[in-house]
Parts: C-alpha cells; structure tokens; sequence
C-alpha cells in the first residue's frame, strides 16, 4: 500500500507540489489542508447533502431480496466536488438516483439543506449517464426545458439559455437538434441543461465515461471551469479512478454488492490537474490497491469463476 | 423529376387500357363506363355542388369521430401501458375486439342512438379507437425510460410531463398508429353511410347503385380513394418525415 494513506481520514498530499495560486476555486474557502481531519465528519449543520444510513434492497425477477446499498453515511460540504468510485454493481448509480429523488430508498434519511428529500426538485439536477437529452427539441429547447417547467418567463428563459450555452461553447448550436451534435457537444448540451435550472448540487454519472480521451480531457477541464465560476455542489459517480482524483475534493470509495462506503480519500493536490501528472497517477495507485479487491470481486460474481482474475494494476483505467 | 415521368407514363398506360377497353364494347357502357363518361360525371357532381356536399359531410363526420378516437384512445392506451392490472385484464380485451369489424357495430348503435348522426359517430369511434389505444400502449411501452426520468428530474409533473415529455418522446412510435386509426375511421365512415341515407359520400355512392349510373359509382369511388390518399400520403407522410427529421432516424439527409 502506498505511505501516502494511513487511514480512512489521511489526505493525499504530495509535499513541494503545491501551488497555492493555482488552487482557486469555492473549495477556497474552507481552507484546502484543512479539511483531511474533519472527513466524514462534516457536522450535518453545514451538510449541503447528507446521506445517513442509506439502505436499498430490491427484489428480483427470482423473488429474493437483494441488498443494493448497506448503511450509507455520507456528508458533503457546500461547493465540494465529490467523487463516487467503485466496481459496477456497487448501487454509486442508483445512489444518485436517490439523492436526485427519482427513487425512494428502503430506509435511511436524504437531507439536503437540512430538508429531507421527497422526490425530484430543482436544487438536485442529474446528468444520466445516457444524457436523456430530448430528440424532438433542440439544442436550445432542451436547455430552457427545466426553466420552463418552472414557469421562468420566456425572456428570463431566453437570457439564461445564452448564458448557459456560451458557457459551455455552443450557443451557435442552439437551432440544432441534438443527434445532429458528435457525443462530447452532446454532454456539453446535457450539462447545459442541468445547469440552467440552476440547482444548489449537480449529481453526474459517469458523464465521461462513453467519450475518447481528448473529449474528456477537454470536458474535465471546462467542468472544472464551470465548477469554479458558479459554486456548485457536485456529486460527480465514475468507475475512473484517475478521473475521481482528476476532480475531486475528495474520493468516496464504495464496495460491490451491497455498496458500503470503504474509504474515503482527501485529494490536496494543487488545481488544475492533469490526468498524466504523475502525483495524479501516484494518488490513483494507492485507491486502486482498494477498489482492486472489490473489482475481483465483482469479476468473480459476474463470471462466476472460483479463481481470482488478476489485474494488472491500472487495468481500471 | 424521374419518379415523377414515370407516374405519368403508369398512369397514362393504366387510362389507356380502360379506355381501350371501354372502346371494344365487350361489355354494355352500364357495366363498364368510360374514362370520358367518368370524368363528365365528376364534372357534373361537383358543379352542381352535390359532392362538395358530401365530401365536407364525411369529412366532418370524420375528423369529429377520429378526433375523439386519439384522444380517448392516448388515454386508455397510456392507462393500460402503466397499470398493471390494466393490462393483464383490458389488454388481452383490446386485441380481440380489434378484431371485430367496425360496422359489427352498426347494429348496436342503431338501437342505442336510433338511425342518426350519433350512431356513425359510434362506429366511426369504434374502428379507430381500438387502434390508438394499442398503438399508444405500444408506443409507451417502446418510448425510452430515460426521457420519462429526466423529465422528472428536470421538474415536469403530472399534466405536464405527459404533454412535454411523454407525448412527444412515444409519437415515433404511435404515428403508425395514428395512420391506422385514420384508415379504419375512413372505412368505417364509408361503410356506416352506405347503409344511411345521409348526404355523405357513402350515400352518393348507393345513389348510384340505385339509379344505375355506373359513372357515379366509379366516380364517387374515385373521390373516396383519392381523399383518404390525401391525407394519408400528404399528412401523415410529413408528420412522418418530420418526426423522423427531428429524431435523426433519417439515414443522411
């Protein structure tokens, strides 16, 4: 294991690579050394949104119950970008599903702002992993949708749309319809979309995961941007470690089957990062010596083969 | 332009051969009439107003009848595709009914509204309903999950996330349906007339059987496909090309 993590709380802090000057953002003002003591402990006071004992179990087509997510406990600061690793099948998805409210968990309590969640509301936008973008409207329609459903005026709608849609570089697609657009405009359209309702926390999963490098590159980089200029809270779900460290504030690192939360990692490195820097891929090594175990063991149910397939390590990215 | 000489030289064969035809006098001019008595009938039928009567007749009849088949049918169809229990016991119901004739109802409808506009309404109903209630059922069922969550998601409720989000992301999926229903609301208008006495196109068409005027027949039988192909190829076809414009289901365009 690597001497960079001691524990569940300990930091990832590369010593002599700091550059403070670098490290702006709304994560500025808790202080950015400061906050690898109070990990998970953040007071539910200041919580934006705060997971407590999450459970979910479903039945399946057999009749039995199944254990999705176990005793979920989870705090997240006000404009913290907050990564969610694990295996597939560890339920990070369906977790965003419950925060966003499109499902109600089996037991356990959603606060966000203090306030239990009892289904969708404009604070929590999801971003699908699929996009869900709607095919009969365009570019610009999708991006007023949740501002009309909100009954926003048109003129006010017309504004932010703009607004939204320069910021992630595709006004001049506005009259397009979104199959017309290549998989990265797509994302950009999606996350448009997402932030013209203007919520308080943006739940993403895994909205990378289906583009080439460059693209994502790209993204990263704008997302971080956006992330800086307007202070939102994200809950970003990838199955990329490099990406999760990439990102992130901090790293929640969750079992297969039931999804538990393992650990979790403070990421201190300086801003901007960049997915080949090599502290990035330092970090990386140390979580994925964690979500090893739990990627054999996904392997291992979902081939159901008695020997343990051995991973390379980096084989996760 | 191609496709558009070879219509012409289609039809011009296909007049060609009738009028050949009519020419040898194999069979009497009452049996088998003429291009030119044909097209003299429908001169007379619409300068004298009588098929502009009954074309805007049926006409309304029909879009009243099939108007209110879409709308009650997207309602049971979208019932039936979300309950379960709906659909395990109307669902079976729906399919086999579908195979009832429409003008199975005449009968019934007589009795019920007695020999009036109401009772074609009925059956108009009745042969279109069946079709869009299935096709929507479908038409949910095929419809993406992910548009229904995002619309959620993104705020649209109740009235709302069927009217943006529902209605719209099923009609690729029901616009066959909706053609469908179309057909079978044009028949069944068609045929209920035919057995009233009602100014409508159907009645034109018995008013020739009855004074032997066989160029009436084949006039009014003329009418009654080319209506039904206007709508069908014209309207329907754009909506269809629009739709599949706006989905990008078109290959290049």
């Amino acid at each position: 294991m690597s001497s960079n993590i001691q524990n569940a709380a300990a930091p990832i802090v590369i010593p002599g690579h700091r550059s403070p000057a670098r490290a702006a953002g709304p994560r500025s003002k808790f202080g950015p050394a400061s906050i690898g003591h109070t990990l998970g402990h953040v007071s539910p006071e200041i919580a934006k949104v705060g997971l407590s004992e999450i459970c979910l179990s479903y039945r399946t087509h057999g009749g039995e119950r199944l254990l999705a997510l176990d005793h979920i406990n989870l705090q997240v600061r006000p404009g913290e970008f907050l990564c969610v690793v694990g295996p597939s099948g560890c339920g990070k998805s369906t977790l965003l599903h419950l925060i966003a409210g499109l499902h109600p968990q089996t037991s356990g309590q959603i606060l966000v702002d203090g306030r239990p969640v009892e289904g969708p509301g404009p604070d929590r936008i999801l971003i699908f992993q699929e996009l869900g973008l709607f095919p009969w409207l365009t570019v610009g329609e999708n991006v007023e949708f949740g501002m009309k459903m909100k009954g926003v005026s048109k003129a006010e709608r017309e504004e932010k749309t703009r607004y939204y849609l320069r910021l992630v570089h595709l006004w001049q697609f506005k009259k397009s319809y979104t199959h017309q657009l290549s998989g990265g405009m797509r994302q950009r359209v999606a996350l448009a979309r997402a932030l013209a309702t203007e919520p308080d926390v943006l739940l993403m999963d895994e909205p990378f995961a289906a583009l080439d490098a460059q693209t994502r590159d790209l993204l990263h980089d704008e997302l971080e941007r956006i992330w800086a200029e307007t202070g939102r809270t994200i809950i970003f779900v990838t199955h990329n470690v490099r990406e999760a460290i990439r990102l992130g504030d901090r790293v929640v690192l969750l079992t297969f089957r039931p999804g538990r939360v393992k650990r979790e990692f403070s990421i201190d490195l300086p801003r901007p990062r960049v997915l080949e820097d090599v502290h990035v891929a330092h970090a990386a090594r140390a979580i994925l010596d964690e979500l090893r175990e739990e990627i054999n063991l996904s392997l291992e149910v979902e081939y159901s083969v008695g020997v343990k397939p051995h991973l390379a390590p980096g084989a996760e990215q | 332009m191609k496709r558009a000489a070879r219509l012409v030289i289609f039809y011009t064969c296909l007049f060609g051969l009738w009028a050949l035809l009519a020419q040898l006098k194999i069979w009497p001019p009452y049996l088998f009439p003429t291009p030119w008595g044909v097209a003299q009938e429908l001169y007379y039928g619409f300068s004298d107003h009588s098929y502009w009567i009954a074309i805007a007749v049926s006409m309304r009849r029909v879009l009243i009848g099939y108007a209110i088949s879409v709308v009650a049918g997207m309602i049971l169809g979208l019932g039936v595709a979300s309950n379960k229990f709906l659909e395990e016991t109307m669902g079976g119901l729906l399919v086999s009914l579908q195979s009832l004739p429409s003008i199975c109802w005449w009968p019934l409808a007589l009795l019920w509204f007695g020999l009036n506009q109401k009772a074609i309404l009925f059956v108009v109903i009745m042969g279109s309903l069946l079709s869009v209630t299935l096709a929507m059922e479908d038409g949910r069922k095929q419809m993406p999950k992910i548009y229904g969550m995002a619309g959620r998601n993104l705020g649209a409720r109740g009235f709302q996330l069927f009217w943006h989000v529902l209605l719209p992301a099923s009609l690729p999926f029901i616009v066959s349906g909706l053609k469908q229903g179309w057909a079978f609301a044009w028949r069944s208008l068609i045929t209920a007339e035919m057995l009233y006495v009602s100014l409508g196109l159907g009645q034109v068409l018995m008013m020739g059987r009855e004074t032997s005027n066989m160029n009436a027949v084949i006039a009014v039988m003329i009418l009654i496909i080319g209506l039904g192909y206007i709508v069908d190829g014209l309207i329907f076809k754009s909506m269809e090309k629009r739709l599949q414009h706006k989905w990008g289901l078109t290959a290049a365009t």
